[in-house]
């Protein structure tokens, strides 16, 4: 009964420390002004807003869509908030494409950002409650054990975590809205960045950004006769899933929740060999070691083998053959309440041939991935240059 | 208005069990979890079901209420999404997390979904943090609390002549009477509205009565897809029409006296499909407008066109509890609970967010899967 649906036009912010120059209204603005000239249309032709972001105190400002409304064109229209955690980007994709593919609406705005230059997330993170384990000062500290806990298990040497930091800063010189263009960025570079919480490093951990992401998804009808001068992304499958945060017994490693969103998406997707099957993939990386982790969490690779596809080099978008956040990924670029839909327009410019200078040629199937909370939350999809 | 054209929606679905908590004035010794478990529990124990019946779990909250960022993420392990579940959340009242669920299981691929929202209000300084969803530039700064806002709608409506302090005061008397009849009220009296109006003013014209108290409260309900639903609950309150509209966030671009997002909205949900002229009223048994404060009850009942007979608030609505985030879920499961126990055949269910009414749902039930009889007069 679910109809088709496609990401018909992308757009982006360019992404930095500090987006002075901008409002929330015009950050916003600016992404899916982008989208929408990229879909060959105006703020009239889209039928339902859909938006989503990290934790309102971030910025300040409590369920800020009521204050985006007029900004989005959404005056008039129905606008949904999502808030996932840090999946919420993909989330959020998700929840909009829903309504094309429940039938609903034919042309949807979707938009994800955070502007974290206006508060300080990693405090934000931080409130103690009562009764609860605290996050000591961010995500970091929540999930260094847990990297830990991944080196020891698979035996992985100490050099994959900057390996994996170097190739994604390379990738971003490619992509002109990154925020981290560290020219001469070295091995040695990240080996001597301090260490934060024991074992990442100040260079194997995401930036602070202000940014945002917006896309514009459309049923079969309008995705055929759109006015975009490039190709639909059709969506192959789209998944989420959710686990609680702590259990007795729970794997922080390696979590189910990620397993079966990937089978879900795979399935739908007619996926049996991810590696082979994906030409490429942007994937949910804010420390370095989570590339390895989700290599294995994904499919891509047998359980503690993850690290030596990083290892050799299959993950590079310069000749890798699964390359892996061509764009510089979340390493490069972390608008939190947006880096889980850069993921997903990020394949979406792969599919539709649209991603310059860091394009993988021949891309047909792609695999967009978000997940948040204490590796808790997933949204997956799988995009395609064919109609399903 | 723009065209946002919904298109039709073809699958049946139904709410099946609605469940909720005593909205109170103060949750002293439970947290969020502890106060959604036997809700939760109740939701599924009222159907016989438990959550691995559930296809969609999709929840509704805000994490200023709390003073917590990912305040959603606890209050999750009131389920214990145990196996891996499909599931969601929106920062938004938990009617639009209903809104979600609907929307997913028009595909046809999963049949059934539990939706809950909870709002804890006493631990926050609800007029501070309200006036944090403003403008962060232009009005967030002069600290506007939403009282004040709501006595500038409220006088909008005095100075066009639409409404006086009398009807305020009568629908709040009406409304707390009514609420002597719901075991889950927070303010339930019987007074007059003479009575009320001796009341001091907070912010004029607004007195005591015309706002809505404080609460703490939860709700759960359970949707279901066709005959999933009629072998679930004997009387199922059918969805006939769901929808949804935001206007501008610019207080002094809107005419607060009237809202089109409301008449919009009910004009998705196929509320006004049987009546066929501009004049024609709306019949239904029984209507939950999510009226935070009385002076905003005519607003809404002009919106939706509804004739004089429609009872409005049986429940005492949000005059009686007015738990954020909840009290637009509780809206549905207090009009979708008439039709269940048969006390009522069709009814109209309404949810807001946002300064004076900024955002606005309605959701049309009847006890028929194929819409209303007897609509429109």
């Amino acid at each position: 009964m679910a109809e088709r649906c496609a990401v018909i036009g992308v757009g982006q912010t360019k992404h930095a420390a500090k987006r002075e120059d901008v409002s929330f209204a015009g950050l916003v603005r600016e992404a899916a002004s982008r989208a929408l000239e990229d879909a060959g249309m105006d703020w009239g032709d889209i039928d339902a807003v859909v938006i989503g972001k990290a934790p309102d105190m971030f910025e300040g400002v409590m369920m800020p869509e009521l204050y985006l409304a007029p900004a989005l064109g959404a005056v008039g229209k129905p606008m949904l908030r999502v808030h996932t955690a840090g999946s919420v980007g993909g989330s959020t994709a998700i929840v909009a494409a829903h309504l094309v593919a429940s039938g609903r609406h034919e042309r949807v705005l979707t938009v994800a950002f955070e502007k974290q230059s206006d508060s300080d997330a990693m405090w934000a993170l931080s409130v103690p409650q009562p009764f609860s384990a605290p996050l000591l000062a961010g995500a970091g500290g929540f999930f260094a054990p847990i990297i830990r806990a991944y080196m020891r298990r698979s035996g992985a040497p100490d050099h994959i975590g900057i390996l994996v930091a170097v190739k994604d800063r390379l990738q971003a010189l490619k992509n002109p809205y990154a925020h981290l263009h560290i020219e001469d960025i070295s091995f040695d570079m990240v080996k001597n960045s301090i260490m934060l919480w024991d074992p990442v490093r100040y260079l194997e951990t995401c930036p602070s950004s202000d940014g945002a992401a917006a896309m514009v998804l459309a049923s079969e009808r309008v995705a055929e006769s759109s006015g975009s001068s490039r190709p639909p992304a059709w969506i192959h499958g789209m998944a989420m899933r959710s686990e609680p945060t702590m259990f007795a017994g729970r794997d922080q490693v390696n979590p189910q929740a990620g397993m079966d969103c990937a089978e879900d998406v795979y399935r739908q997707a007619g996926i049996t060999e991810p590696r082979r099957q994906i030409d490429v993939a942007e994937v949910y990386v804010p420390f370095s070691w989570f590339e390895p982790m989700w290599l294995e969490n994904l499919g891509f690779a047998e359980q503690g083998d993850g690290w030596k596809l990083t290892d050799e080099g299959a993950t590079a978008l310069d000749g890798g053959d699964i390359p892996w956040n061509c764009s510089g990924g979340v390493l490069s670029s972390n608008p939190i309440g947006a880096s889980g839909m850069l993921r997903f327009l990020e394949v979406a410019m792969q599919v539709r041939g649209q991603a310059g200078e860091h394009q993988v040629e021949n891309v047909r199937t792609a695999l967009g991935h978000a997940y948040g909370g204490g590796s808790q939350f997933f949204a997956m999809w799988v995009l395609g240059t064919d109609k399903p | 208005m723009s065209a946002a054209a919904a298109r039709a929606a073809v699958r049946p679905i139904a709410v099946v069990s609605v469940a909720q908590s005593k909205s109170v004035r103060r949750e002293d010794h439970r947290n969020e979890v502890e106060i959604l478990m036997p809700v939760v529990t109740e939701v599924f124990a009222n159907i016989g079901v438990t959550k691995r019946d559930m296809g969609f779990v999709c929840s509704g909250s805000t994490d200023y209420l709390v003073g917590a960022p990912f305040s959603f993420v606890m209050a999750l392990d009131a389920v214990g999404v145990w196996p891996p579940m499909r599931e969601s959340h929106v920062e938004m009242d938990g009617a639009w997390a209903l809104y979600e669920a609907w929307t997913l299981l028009q595909e046809g691929e999963i049949d059934t979904a539990l939706v809950y929202s909870f709002g804890r209000s006493s631990p926050a300084q609800l007029d501070r943090i309200l006036a944090l969803q403003l403008d962060p530039y232009y009005l967030a700064p002069m600290w506007p609390d939403p009282v004040a806002l709501a006595a500038l709608q409220a006088q909008g409506l005095i100075d066009t002549g639409k409404a006086s302090e009398k009807d305020f005061a009568a629908i709040a008397a009406r409304s707390r009477r009514d609420a002597l009849g719901n075991p889950n009220a927070q303010v339930a009296k019987d007074q007059s509205a003479d009575d009320l109006l001796r009341d001091d003013y907070v912010v004029a014209p607004l007195r005591r009565h015309t706002l809505p108290p404080i609460t703490d409260a939860v709700a759960a309900v359970v949707i279901a897809a066709g005959d999933r639903a009629r072998d679930l609950c004997e009387h199922p309150a059918w969805i006939t029409g769901i929808d949804h509209r935001i206007e501008t966030h610019a207080l002094g671009a809107r005419d607060l006296t009237v809202s089109p997002s409301t008449h919009a909205a009910a004009h998705g949900a196929g509320v006004f499909d049987a009546a066929t002229g501009p004049t024609d009223t709306v019949e239904v048994d029984v209507a939950e407008l999510h009226a935070p404060f009385a002076s905003q009850e005519p607003i809404l009942r002009e919106a939706l066109r509804l004739s004089d007979s429609v009872a409005v608030n049986p429940s005492g609505g949000a005059l009686a509890a007015n738990a954020l985030m909840v009290a637009g879920l509780l809206r549905i499961g207090e009009a979708a609970s008439r039709i269940m126990d048969g006390s009522a055949q069709s009814a109209i269910a309404h949810a807001t967010s946002g300064p004076c009414l900024q955002q606005n749902l309605v959701c049309a039930l009847s006890a028929e899967p194929g819409g209303p009889a007897g609509r429109g007069a």
